[in-house]
């Protein structure tokens, strides 16, 4: 916590150096947190800013963890997670703490195994059983069955998976948890899990590079990132026993199929969710925004930038390859934005 | 009263700003001031530095007391934490590697001292002083494109046929793991073992080598048997600046050495060291508990340097009362 709050001071600091707050009109927010979203966001607090230009977002990407650890230091002015808020962490909050889910990320499993070119299957089953270390060989009939017509080795599957502390592993423990019990008490869901099996990459392109080298190797990535660097990825079966392979309009079938269970402070998850069209293993990722704010310049420009970003912001999320919001989710959010005080 | 300038009694006198400039005139007193304030503030900023480690680690030290040493899991779900793992392929790592840097460093710098002609020597000694200012990342980059590859088609299927019935040479080849590792801080350390080794061989005072000369040695004799054992100690310095660099090194080992908080004999494993799991796992670690598993994991890897460091100085102290470091009868 205290190494937290040097680092925050630091980085306020920092801020403060590069801009004044006091000229005329000129609100200057702080905020923190994740890093997946922060090529949407850099993007939307870019475009936000020329259409106001007296409003100046700074947007630092350390973490979710650091941005959970700054907004309760109270050093950020609002923050930004993959994973919602745990009930402890709420608790800590001065005052309450609202979620507002952005954009939606999801993981995608990518293999190499030599001699397969095909689009390969994995059942749920398949894949709780390969990361807990129970099916180990690629010819196992827990993969074999769902991929009829493809040859299969009988070689040692080594598996693949981050080693630094991520939202994508957060969303692949959350989906493990939901359709393994065994997985949800051995291992169960964080952004750094004890890994029964595997060995860890660092970053996505760290996760990538090691699939792409080792043979046999069978990892999970960012949806995202497997799309930019054309990485070809498997399709996973959904809660309608359908294989979906992962893009843009099934992330968002996953995302609408979980918006009439909206909880009112948004923190869901939506791995395996219902719908043929749906794929399982994404989530949504969060801005945290307090719900009291002293300064109401602040309160002010927070609000109309979230009211931008649900509205007007949305034409840019399929040009950096995010799927837009569900419209039954913005029309929830936008109510939610009128609890900011 | 102790700073109006008239004070007269000689305790005033003493400690009066006046006085206190009168007496550091001399350019040798504000050498030494300044000097002194350049070595204490390294000593204040170690001590600072065991100070965080030690208070912001408290949640942890009493939530685990001394099982955190030989705990050898890592689990942030259940909040269980140890350190064994880590500590064990920090070990491990930095063992392989100066195993691999000495005798390589060692021997170039009695080359280019000693042996090579003059020309050759420098430019060689630019190009590995060259090699200590390339970024680490850098290395970790070769090593997962180059010596990945490499030592999994290559290398270790050979070690495995041939040396395969020694534990540390059994099990799957990954191609990353302890061995690559080792082998990378291996590359990265050399530079520092060769130029420190090579000042020290150097600074041996030519009478020492003339004499031998003169009494019928060899030049080969000269070097190995007057000049390297007058440098000895220079050359245990170069050895442990390379461990404490390896010791330390995060980007390169992080990216070949597997990350799985493992303990096998194998060096073809996967494996973790503190420094990396400090890089990965810092910045979004989430609960006071977490955080604070991960700094005392930063002040394990302190004692160990701290450790490692005077076991060496015992050894220095003990080789050079023996033999004191010149000429062996």
């Amino acid at each position: 916590m205290r190494i937290a709050k040097v680092l925050a001071v630091f980085a306020v600091l920092l801020a403060l150096g590069t801009v004044t707050v006091a000229e005329g009109g000129q609100v200057l927010l702080n905020a923190a947190g994740a890093t997946f979203p922060y090529p949407m966001y850099s993007k939307w607090f870019d475009v936000y800013r020329q259409a106001h230009p007296n409003i100046q977002i700074n947007y630092q990407s350390i973490g979710s963890g650091g941005g959970i650890r700054q907004l309760l230091d109270k050093t950020v002015d609002f923050g930004a997670s993959d994973g919602p808020m745990n009930d402890d962490q709420l608790k800590q909050a001065s005052v309450p703490i609202l979620h507002f889910p952005t954009v939606m990320g999801a993981d995608v499993p990518s293999y190499n195994v030599p001699g397969v070119s095909a689009e390969l299957n994995f059942t749920p089953e398949a894949l709780a059983g390969i990361f807990l270390g129970k099916i180990t060989k690629w010819n196992d009939p827990a993969i074999v069955s769902a991929n009829s017509g493809v040859k299969l080795p009988a070689d040692d599957i080594v598996v693949v998976h981050r080693s630094d502390g991520s939202g994508t592993t957060y969303i692949w423990t959350d989906y493990l948890s939901k359709i393994s019990p065994e997985w949800q008490t051995k291992v169960g869901k964080a952004t750094s899990v004890n890994w029964p099996v595997g060995l860890g990459g660092k970053g996505n392109e760290g996760v990538a590079g090691l699939i792409q080298q080792t043979p046999d190797s069978l990892g999970y990535i960012e949806l995202i990132y497997a799309i930019q660097n054309k990485i070809a990825y498997g399709r996973v079966k959904n809660s309608s026993g359908a294989f979906v392979k992962a893009d843009l309009a099934s992330v968002s079938a996953a995302a609408a199929a979980t918006a009439k269970f909206m909880p009112d402070d948004f923190r869901v998850s939506i791995t395996n969710p219902e719908g043929k069209a749906a794929y399982p293993i994404a989530s949504f990722t969060w801005l945290l925004i307090p719900s009291k704010f002293s300064d109401t310049a602040k309160r002010d420009a927070v609000k109309d930038f979230l009211k931008w970003m649900m509205t007007d912001g949305q034409q840019y999320c399929e040009g950096l390859a995010y799927a837009k919001l569900p419209k039954e989710v913005v029309v929830k959010e936008m109510k939610a934005v009128g609890k900011i005080e | 009263m102790a700073t109006t300038p008239n004070a007269t009694t000689p305790a005033e006198l003493g400690w009066s700003p006046q006085a206190l400039l009168r007496r550091m005139r001399g350019a040798d007193e504000i050498a030494h001031l300044i000097t002194f304030i350049a070595a204490a503030t390294l000593l204040l900023i170690t001590v600072l530095l065991v100070f965080q480690l030690w208070v912001h680690s408290a949640e942890a030290r009493a939530k685990f007391g001394w099982t955190f040493f030989v705990t050898r899991t890592w689990d942030p779900v259940a909040g269980d934490f140890g350190a064994l793992p880590f500590i064990y392929g920090t070990l491990v790592t930095s063992a392989v590697a100066l195993v691999i840097a000495v005798p390589l460093g060692v021997g170039a710098a009695i080359f280019l001292a000693e042996l090579a002609p003059p020309k050759l020597s420098s430019s060689l000694t630019f190009v590995s002083d060259l090699l200590a200012a390339v970024p680490s990342v850098i290395y970790g980059l070769l090593g997962v494109f180059l010596l990945v590859p490499l030592m999994r088609k290559t290398v270790q299927p050979a070690l495995k046929s041939t040396l395969g019935f020694l534990p540390l040479f059994k099990g799957p080849t990954y191609g990353i793991g302890f061995l690559t590792a080792g082998i990378v801080l291996a590359i990265m350390v050399v530079p520092f073992v060769l130029s420190v080794s090579r000042e020290v061989l150097l600074a041996v005072p030519r009478d020492q080598r003339e004499a031998a000369l003169a009494l019928g040695a060899t030049k080969w004799e000269s070097t190995w048997k007057v000049v390297v054992p007058a440098a000895r100690i220079g050359i245990f310095g170069s050895v442990f600046l390379a461990l404490a660099r390896a010791l330390g090194e995060t980007m390169a080992v992080t990216m070949v050495v597997g990350n799985n908080p493992m303990i096998s004999a194998s060096l073809f494993s996967p494996g973790y060291s503190i420094a990396a799991v400090l890089a990965n796992e810092f910045s979004e670690a989430t609960g006071n508990l977490y955080l604070s598993a991960l700094i005392e994991l930063g002040l394990v890897l302190f004692l160990l340097t701290f450790v490692l460091n005077g076991l060496a100085r015992l050894l220095i102290l003990v080789t050079t009362a023996r033999g004191s470091g010149v000429l062996p009868s």
